[in-house]
C-alpha cells in the first residue's frame, strides 16, 4: 500500500491490519517511553489547505512518535492562500524531498489528484478532501467500536451502528459506511431526506429519517456536526427544529441498549446534534476517539511508509 | 476539353454509390465515373466516404478575449481537420457577442483565416446576464448576418426575458439556442448528480435543472410560434420532452455533443477535470436513449461545444477546474463509434445530422447541400475502414483538453474542401489561411 486515499482502497484483511497495528501501537503509546525510532530520518508534510487543528495535531503527534521529521504547511499566511495550484505546492514539497504527504483540502479528490499525478513520488495520506473522504477518520471510529464492543474478533460483525446528521456533506459517513459495512457492521444513516445524497440507493446502509425508531436498536450512535449555514441553503427550517428531531438528547439516550456508545467526529455543537448532557455521559466515548487517532495514524504513517504491518506481539 | 481541380476516384456516395466526384470552379463538376478530361489531382479514394462538409452549430473560438485558449484561426484549424466547412462561435467572449460590432470582428477573422466560415452566434442578452436584450436586430442586419442567438454558458433562467426573446426573432426568421440550466438547481454543481456524484462528494447536477428548462420553453416557442433550439441536450428525460414537443408540432430543434454520445459520469471517479464538461457526463441510460434519440430523429444534429481551456484550468482540483472539452477534431470519429459502426445511422443519415440539418437550423447558404453537380464543393472525404489514436499533444487546437487522449477512433478523415479548395490533406492544413 503506498497511499491511503479512500476506505475503497483498502480489503478486509487490510483495514484489520491497520487497526491490529494500531493496537500495538497503544501499548507504546502508554508506556513511560512514547517514541518510536522507526520513521528516523522520514520527512512527513502536513498540507492543511483547510482549518483543522485536531486532525493536525493529531497527524503531528502521530509521526512524531514514530521520530519523524515533521513540516507544518497550513493554509493560512502560507503559499496556498496566495492562490498557488496544488500542482506548484507539491512540487514544491517533492524538491524538498518529502516521504509522505498528509493532505487536508476543501475539494473533493485533491488527496486523489495528488496521488495520480507525476508531481511528487511520496506516499500520499488524506486527512479530509471536502464532502469525499475522511479515511483516518473512520479507521479510528472502528478502532474505537471494535475496542468498546468488539466480540473478541477482529472485526466488527454482529454490531450495528447508526450515523445520524449531514450525510449529505458528510466525508466522516462517506469513509465510515464503506469501512463499518466492510468489517462486518450493519450501518443505518438517519437524516433528513435534504441532507442525504441523491443516489445512495446502493450504498451499503440502510436509510431511516426516524431517529427514534433507530435509537433502541444499535450498539452505536454516531452524531454528526451540522454547520449552521446549511439553514441559509434551506434544507432544514431551522436549529430548534433540527435538534427536535435528529438531535441526541439525555431522553434519547435512555432509549439507548445497554452497553451501546455515543460517538462524535467533532467539534460538537453541543446543544443543536448533541446535548451537553449526552457529550459528557457514560455512554460517550468522544474523547477517547481523539486518543486513539493518534494511535491509528501511527499505524497508517508505519504501513504506509515501515513497509507493512506490525507483527502483533512485536515490539 | 473540361477540366478538374480535384477528382476523387472510385469514392462512395453516402448512400453508398461508388463514383468519381470532379471538383472545379470551386464547384462540384461532375458526379460520374467516366470523367474524362484534364485534372489537376487525382486522389484515390477507393474506401473513403464523401459527405457535405460538416457544419457545427455550437464551438467556442474563444476570440477576442482569450487567445491563450483557442483563436478564430486555431479554431479553423481544428476544424478543417475535423471535417467542417463551417462552424459557429459561441457568443461568451470577451467583450461578448452582443454588438454588431464584435460579430462582425468574429466574422471577419473567418473570413481571415479562410479554411472553413465562421458564423458568429449573438448573445440573446447584454453580457449575457439574462436580464436586458442584446442589440439582436443590429445583429441580424450587420455583415454577419446573424440568426442564431444564445448566451451558451449561461441559461437564459427568466421566463419573460426568454418569452420576449423568442418573439423578436420572429421579425427575421431566427432562432434562440438555449443553454437549458435552471441556475438555483445548480450553483456550484460539479457533475451529474446520481450514484457517482454520491460517492464522490462532487455537487450534482440533477437532470431535472436541464429537463424544468426544456419543458417551460418549449411551451414559450408554442405559445408565440417561434422558432426554439435546444443546445447539448443530455438527458432521456429531456429527450422524451422534445418527443413529446415535436409530436404536437412545435418548431423545436435539438442537438447532442459527440461526449455525451460516448462518455458517462464514472469517469469522474478519476478526478481529472478533463472530463468535467457542462452540462455534465451523464449515466449510461442517458447515453442510450441520446443515441437512440439521434438516431429517430428526436435529436436533430450533433453539435460539438468544442470548449478549449488552457492547461492550467484543467491542471488543478475538480472544483477548481473549468467547464469543458475539445470536441472538433475528433467529432466524426465519435460519431461513427458511437452510431455508425453499430448499425444506428448510416452515413446519410450523418450528413444529415452533422451537416444538412446544423445549417438549414442556422440559416447557413451553400452549407449543407446535397451532392450534386453544381452543388458548392464543401466536403469532406472520410475513410471509415482506418483508426487512429488521439494525442493531445498532436491536436491542432491550441488547447490539449481532449477526452479521448490515447483512445483509438475509427474513421480518418482524409480530405476536406472548402468551397472547391483542399483544406485539409491527411494531416497537412492548407496554408492559404490569410488568403
Amino acid at each position: 500500500m503506498r497511499h491511503l486515499l479512500s476506505i475503497s482502497d483498502l480489503s478486509k484483511s487490510d483495514a484489520i491490519s491497520i487497526l491490529d497495528t494500531a493496537a500495538e501501537l497503544a501499548r507504546v503509546s502508554d508506556g513511560a517511553v512514547k517514541k518510536l525510532p522507526t520513521l528516523r530520518g522520514r520527512t512527513i508534510v502536513n498540507l492543511f489547505a483547510e482549518d483543522s487543528t485536531r486532525t493536525r495535531i493529531s497527524f503531528e503527534a502521530a509521526a512524531k512518535r514514530l521520530s519523524a521529521d515533521v513540516i507544518n504547511f497550513s493554509a493560512k499566511g502560507s503559499s496556498l492562500s496566495k492562490g498557488e495550484s496544488l500542482k506548484d505546492t507539491a512540487m514544491t514539497l517533492q524538491a524538498m524531498g518529502a516521504d509522505a504527504v498528509v493532505i487536508r483540502h476543501p475539494a473533493s479528490g485533491a488527496a486523489q489528484r495528488l496521488a495520480d499525478s507525476e508531481w511528487m513520488s511520496g506516499s500520499v495520506v488524506n486527512a479530509g478532501d471536502g464532502t469525499h473522504e475522511h479515511p483516518s477518520q473512520a479507521l479510528l471510529d472502528a478502532f474505537t467500536i471494535r475496542k468498546h464492543l468488539g466480540m473478541g474478533g477482529s472485526d466488527l460483525s454482529g454490531l450495528s451502528v447508526a450515523i445520524v446528521g449531514d450525510i449529505l456533506h458528510s466525508r466522516v459517513a462517506r469513509s465510515n459506511v464503506l469501512l463499518l459495512s466492510l468489517l462486518g457492521a450493519k450501518v443505518t444513516l438517519v437524516a433528513p431526506p435534504t441532507l442525504l445524497p441523491v443516489g445512495i440507493h446502493n450504498w451499503p446502509a440502510t436509510v431511516s429519517y426516524d431517529l427514534d425508531s433507530v435509537i433502541p436498536h444499535v450498539d452505536v450512535v454516531m452524531m454528526l456536526r451540522v454547520q449552521q449555514e446549511r439553514m441559509s441553503d434551506l434544507f432544514f427550517p431551522n436549529a430548534r427544529e433540527y435538534s427536535r428531531y435528529f438531535g441526541l438528547n439525555a431522553e434519547r439516550m435512555s432509549t439507548m441498549k445497554s452497553g451501546a456508545i455515543v460517538m462524535h467526529p467533532g467539534p460538537m455543537n453541543r446543544g443543536l446534534e448533541i446535548s451537553a448532557e449526552v457529550a459528557d455521559s457514560a455512554r460517550s466515548v468522544i474523547r477517547e476517539q481523539v486518543t486513539n487517532g493518534v494511535s491509528v495514524r501511527m499505524a497508517i504513517l508505519y504501513v504506509l511508509l515501515a513497509g507493512g504491518a506490525l507483527e502483533v506481539g512485536s515490539n | 476539353m473540361t477540366t478538374a481541380d480535384y477528382l476523387l476516384k472510385g469514392i462512395s456516395l453516402p448512400d453508398g454509390t461508388k463514383t468519381d466526384v470532379a471538383i472545379a470552379g470551386g464547384l462540384i463538376s461532375s458526379m460520374s465515373s467516366d470523367f474524362k478530361g484534364e485534372v489537376k489531382v487525382v486522389i484515390d479514394a477507393k474506401d473513403c466516404v464523401v459527405l457535405p462538409g460538416l457544419v457545427d452549430l455550437h464551438t467556442h473560438l474563444r476570440e477576442p478575449g482569450r487567445e491563450d485558449a483557442e483563436t478564430v484561426l486555431s479554431g479553423s484549424r481544428a476544424g478543417v481537420k475535423g471535417g467542417f466547412t463551417a462552424v459557429s462561435a459561441m457568443a461568451n467572449t470577451s467583450p461578448v457577442a452582443d454588438t454588431a460590432g464584435v460579430v462582425e470582428q468574429v466574422y471577419r477573422l473567418g473570413q481571415e483565416a479562410g479554411l472553413l466560415d465562421v458564423f458568429p452566434i449573438g448573445a440573446v442578452t447584454q453580457g449575457l446576464k439574462g436580464e436586458a436584450l442584446s442589440e439582436i436586430g443590429a445583429m441580424a442586419d450587420s455583415v454577419a448576418r446573424v440568426r442564431v442567438f444564445s448566451d451558451d454558458g449561461n441559461c437564459v433562467s427568466d421566463p419573460l426575458v426568454m418569452r420576449r426573446a423568442l418573439e423578436y426573432i420572429k421579425k427575421f426568421g431566427g432562432v434562440i439556442a438555449q443553454h437549458a440550466q435552471d441556475p438555483r438547481m445548480t450553483v456550484g454543481s460539479q457533475m451529474n448528480e446520481g450514484e457517482m456524484s454520491a460517492r464522490l462528494g462532487l455537487k450534482g447536477w440533477p437532470a431535472v435543472a436541464e429537463e424544468a428548462i426544456i419543458a417551460r420553453d418549449v411551451l414559450l416557442a408554442d405559445h408565440v410560434k417561434s422558432r426554439l433550439h435546444i443546445c447539448h441536450l443530455t438527458t432521456a428525460g429531456g429527450v422524451e420532452i422534445i418527443r413529446w414537443a415535436k409530436a404536437r408540432g412545435i418548431d423545436v430543434t435539438a442537438e447532442v455533443t459527440p461526449h455525451h454520445l460516448l462518455l458517462t459520469d464514472d469517469l469522474a471517479s478519476s478526478y481529472d477535470p478533463v472530463y468535467k464538461v457542462n452540462p455534465p457526463l451523464r449515466t449510461e441510460a442517458d447515453v442510450h436513449a441520446l443515441r437512440e434519440a439521434l438516431a429517430d430523429g428526436t435529436i436533430d444534429i450533433v453539435a460539438t461545444d468544442h470548449a478549449p481551456h488552457p492547461t492550467e484550468a484543467k491542471e488543478c482540483e475538480w472544483q477548481e477546474a473549468a467547464f469543458g472539452m475539445l470536441g472538433l477534431e475528433t467529432a466524426l470519429s465519435i460519431v461513427q463509434k458511437t452510431m455508425v459502426d453499430n448499425g444506428l445511422l448510416n452515413w446519410s443519415q450523418v450528413a444529415d445530422r452533422m451537416s444538412i440539418t446544423p445549417a438549414r437550423i442556422g440559416g447557413y447558404e451553400n452549407h449543407g447541400q446535397p451532392l450534386a453537380v453544381g452543388s458548392v464543393a464543401n466536403l469532406v472525404v472520410i475513410n471509415p475502414t482506418r483508426k487512429w489514436t488521439v494525442d493531445r499533444d498532436l491536436v491542432l487546437s491550441k488547447s490539449s483538453n481532449t477526452p479521448y487522449h490515447g483512445h483509438e477512433l475509427p474513421g480518418v478523415i482524409t480530405h476536406t474542401f472548402f468551397k472547391g479548395e483542399e483544406t485539409y490533406n491527411n494531416g497537412i492544413v492548407s496554408s492559404m489561411g490569410g488568403k
